[in-house]
C-alpha cells in the first residue's frame, strides 16, 4: 500500500487557492507570523487562522524597509503582502518574540497599509508573577480586536471548543510525528513536511481528520528496513522541498524534531479548566518550552534535544540554523557543547528563504551521513 | 591475487584530478586538468592518467567520483563526497593526521579524523569566496601575477599590510586602492595570504584544530600560505606533492573499499 501526500502537499504548495476560498466562502481570514499566535482565540471569533511563514522567493520590494542581514521569514512575508499575495486577509498578527519581529510590526504599517496589523506583546520573562496578568491583559486586548474584525462576540462555549479542536490537533500531530519515527522509509522528509505544514493553512478540523485518516493507512503497513541515518533537526524553519529531497537522496530520516514550526507547536496543550478559559491560553504559552524565542521552561532545549536523540534512537543531529535569526545563533554554542559533552554526531546548516542552490548543503548533508556510516 | 586497479576522480569547481591507485596502497598514476565540473575536464584527466601509467580502462575494477561534480561523472560506480574522502586520502598520505584543512576552489573544510582515519566532525566555509583557492585567482588577475609565481613573491615582502579576509569583493578594492598608492606588490600579496589564513584559521579553531594538521587542494602548492597558516594558527602545518590529489586517492582508497565489500571479500 502506498502511503498518498497528495491533499497536504497541495495545500503546502497552493495556500493562495485556500485562502481565496475561505473569501468566497465568506470566512475572514487572520494571518498568523511565527513563533506563537493565540490561533484557538481566533478561532473561536468563527475566523480562519492562516500561517505565515514566508516562503522562498527573492525580495524586493521589501528590501526598502529592512537591512540586508534581517530574518527571511519577515522579509518574504513583507514581500509577500506587497505583492499582494495575502489580499483577502482580514488581519495580520505579529508576535513581538524577537527583534526582528518587533520592526517588523511597524514596517508591516507603512508596508502593507490596507491590511491591518495586531501585535501580541508576550512576557519575556515567564517565571515572573506578572507574567500571567501581562499576558491575559493582551490577549483581551486582542480578543477585542478579533470581535470587532469578526463581528462576533466570543463566548467562553466557543472558546472551550475551540481549545477542545486545538488541543485534539496537537495530540493527533504528536502521534503522527511518533509514527515518523517507526517508519522512515515510508514517510519521507518532504512528505513530513508536507503534513506538518498544510495544518497552516488548513481548517483545523479537516487538518484533524486527514492526518487522521494517514495515521490508520500508516499503521496498516509494515515497515521495512531502513538504511539510512536517523536524525533530530533543530532550528525555526525547514520547510524547503529542494532541502527535504537532498535529505531523502542521502537516505536521512527525520525521526523527531526540535523545530519551531514543526513539533513546538504540538508540544504543549492548552490546560483546561473551567472558570477562567483565557488564563488556560495564557497558562499553555507560560508552558512551553524548550525554544529559542523563549526563556526558560520545564527543561532547556539543549537538554531536550538529548532526550529526543535518546528517546527516537537518533544517529545525530542536523542544527537549521535560519540565517539572520539571533535566537538561534545565542542558542548555538550552547547546544553544540551539550551535544560534543553526549557524543552526538552534529552537522550544522546554515540556510534561508532566498537559496536557490544547496549545493553545499549537499555536500554536507552527504558527508554527515557517510561519517556516521562508513 | 591479479592486482587491483582503482580509480579516483575528483572534480572540482576549478580542476578535475585522477589519481589510479594500484592494491590500495600505491598510487601508480595521478593528472590534474585545470577545468572542473560541467567541462570535459574529468574525462580528460581520466584519459591522461591511464595513458601515462600504461592502463587499460577495462583494467580498474572500481571507479569513484568525488567534489562538487561527482554527481555528473557517469562512468563512476559510486560517488562519495569529498569530505569523506579527504579524510581517507589525508590519513593515507599522513598516518598520525587529526586536523585536514582542504581549501578548494571555491569552498574551504576542516575536518577532524580519528586515528583509524574516521572523519569525526567536520566544518565548511559559508557561501564567500574569501579564504578559498577563488580568492587567490581573482587576486592574481588584480595584480597581474601568475598564481605559480605566489611563493616567490609573497615571501620577498618587506612591509606589513592588511587586507580585508570578510569579503572578496571588499579585499579586490582594497588591493587596487594599494596599487594606486604604489604599494609593493610583495607586500599586498604577503596580505593576500594572511588574509586567507586569517579566515581559514578562525574555520579551523572553531572546529578545533590540533596537531599534525596538514593542509591538502592546490592552494597547499603556495608554500606563502602554508607560512601565513603556521604563522596564524601557532602550529606546524604539513603538505604533501599529493596535496592537489589528496581527494582523488581518498576516492581511489574507497573504491578499493567498496569493490572488496561488493565482492564479499
Amino acid at each position: 500500500m502506498e502511503l498518498d501526500f497528495l491533499q497536504f502537499r497541495d495545500a503546502v504548495l497552493y495556500p493562495k487557492r485556500r485562502l481565496e476560498a475561505y473569501v468566497a466562502l465568506g470566512k475572514k481570514v487572520i494571518g498568523c507570523f511565527p513563533p506563537y499566535v493565540p490561533e484557538s482565540l481566533i478561532y473561536a471569533s468563527g475566523m480562519v487562522p492562516f500561517g505565515m511563514w514566508g516562503a522562498e522567493l527573492e525580495v524586493a520590494q521589501a528590501k526598502k524597509y529592512f537591512p540586508a542581514y534581517i530574518c527571511g521569514i519577515m522579509q518574504t512575508n513583507i514581500e509577500l503582502a506587497m505583492r499582494g499575495v495575502y489580499d483577502g486577509i482580514s488581519a495580520a498578527i505579529i508576535p513581538t518574540l524577537c527583534d526582528s519581529l518587533k520592526c517588523a510590526t511597524q514596517n508591516w504599517k507603512y508596508a502593507v497599509p490596507d491590511i491591518e496589523m495586531i501585535t501580541v506583546n508576550y512576557p519575556q520573562n515567564r517565571q515572573s508573577k506578572g507574567a500571567f496578568e501581562f499576558l491575559y491583559h493582551q490577549f483581551q486586548k486582542i480578543q477585542e480586536d478579533l470581535e470587532r474584525i469578526s463581528g462576533n462576540k466570543i463566548k467562553e462555549s466557543n472558546l472551550k471548543k475551540s481549545i477542545d479542536i486545538y488541543n485534539t490537533h496537537y495530540s493527533v500531530m504528536r502521534e503522527f510525528l511518533d509514527l515518523c519515527s517507526f517508519y522512515p522509509a515510508e514517510i519521507s522528509p518532504e512528505n513530513r513536511n508536507y503534513v506538518i505544514k498544510s495544518g497552516y493553512f488548513m481548517d483545523k478540523n479537516e487538518h484533524t481528520e486527514m492526518v487522521r485518516n494517514l495515521i490508520k493507512d500508516i499503521k496498516h503497513i509494515e515497515p521495512k528496513r531502513f538504511r539510512g541515518i536517523r536524525v533530530i533537526t533543530t532550528g525555526i524553519i525547514a520547510d524547503s522541498p529542494d532541502l527535504m529531497r537532498i535529505f531523502e537522496e542521502n537516505k536521512v530520516s527525520v525521526v523527531m524534531d526540535d523545530i519551531a514550526h514543526e513539533s513546538r507547536q504540538f508540544r504543549t496543550d492548552i490546560p483546561y479548566e473551567p472558570g477562567d478559559i483565557m488564563g488556560c491560553l495564557v497558562q499553555q504559552f507560560l508552558d512551553l518550552f524548550a525554544c529559542s524565542t523563549l526563556i526558560g521552561g520545564k527543561i532547556s532545549r539543549e537538554d531536550h534535544i538529548v532526550q529526543l536523540v535518546e528517546k527516537y534512537h537518533a544517529d545525530g543531529v542536523i542544527i537549521i540554523l535560519t540565517k539572520f535569526c539571533d535566537p538561534e545563533e545565542y542558542d548555538y554554542p550552547v547546544i553544540k557543547k551539550k551535544l560534543e559533552e553526549h557524543h552526538i554526531p552534529m552537522l550544522t546548516l546554515e540556510i534561508d528563504k532566498q537559496m536557490s542552490n544547496y549545493g553545499q548543503a549537499a555536500t554536507a548533508i552527504q558527508s554527515f551521513q557517510e561519517m556516521i556510516r562508513l | 591475487m591479479n592486482e587491483i586497479i582503482t580509480l579516483g576522480v575528483d572534480i572540482g569547481s576549478t580542476a578535475s584530478k585522477c589519481v589510479l591507485m594500484k592494491n590500495g596502497n600505491e598510487i601508480i598514476g595521478e593528472e590534474v586538468v585545470f577545468i572542473g565540473a560541467g567541462t570535459e575536464g574529468p574525462m580528460t584527466a581520466f584519459n591522461n592518467v591511464c595513458k601515462k601509467a600504461n592502463i587499460n580502462k577495462d583494467d580498474i575494477v572500481f571507479i569513484v567520483a568525488t567534489g562538487y561534480g561527482r554527481n555528473t561523472f557517469e562512468t563512476a560506480d559510486d560517488q562519495i563526497s569529498e569530505l569523506s574522502c579527504h579524510a581517507k586520502g589525508g590519513t593515507f598520505l599522513f598516518p598520525n593526521v587529526k586536523t585536514i584543512i582542504d581549501i578548494g576552489g571555491q569552498d574551504a573544510k576542516v575536518l577532524k579524523v580519528d586515528p583509524n582515519g574516521k572523519m569525526t566532525s567536520f566544518l565548511m566555509n559559508d557561501k564567500c569566496a574569501a579564504g578559498t583557492g577563488r580568492f587567490l585567482e581573482v587576486m592574481a588577475r588584480v595584480l597581474n601575477i601568475p598564481l605559480e609565481n605566489f611563493t616567490e613573491m609573497a615571501l620577498a615582502s618587506t612591509k606589513k599590510i592588511e587586507i580585508s579576509s570578510t569579503c572578496t569583493v571588499f579585499a579586490e578594492t582594497e588591493v587596487i586602492s594599494y596599487l594606486a598608492k604604489a604599494v609593493k606588490r610583495e607586500d599586498i600579496l604577503a596580505a593576500v595570504h594572511r588574509s586567507i589564513a586569517s579566515r581559514v584559521g578562525n574555520l579551523a579553531r572553531r572546529a578545533g584544530v590540533e596537531e599534525d594538521c596538514i593542509l591538502t587542494g592546490g592552494v597547499a602548492h603556495d608554500k606563502g600560505i602554508v607560512q601565513a597558516l603556521e604563522e596564524y594558527l601557532g602550529i606546524k602545518i604539513q603538505t604533501s606533492k599529493y596535496c592537489q590529489v589528496n581527494g582523488a586517492i581518498g576516492a581511489a582508497l574507497y573504491g578499493y573499499q567498496i569493490y572488496f565489500k561488493e565482492k564479499g571479500l
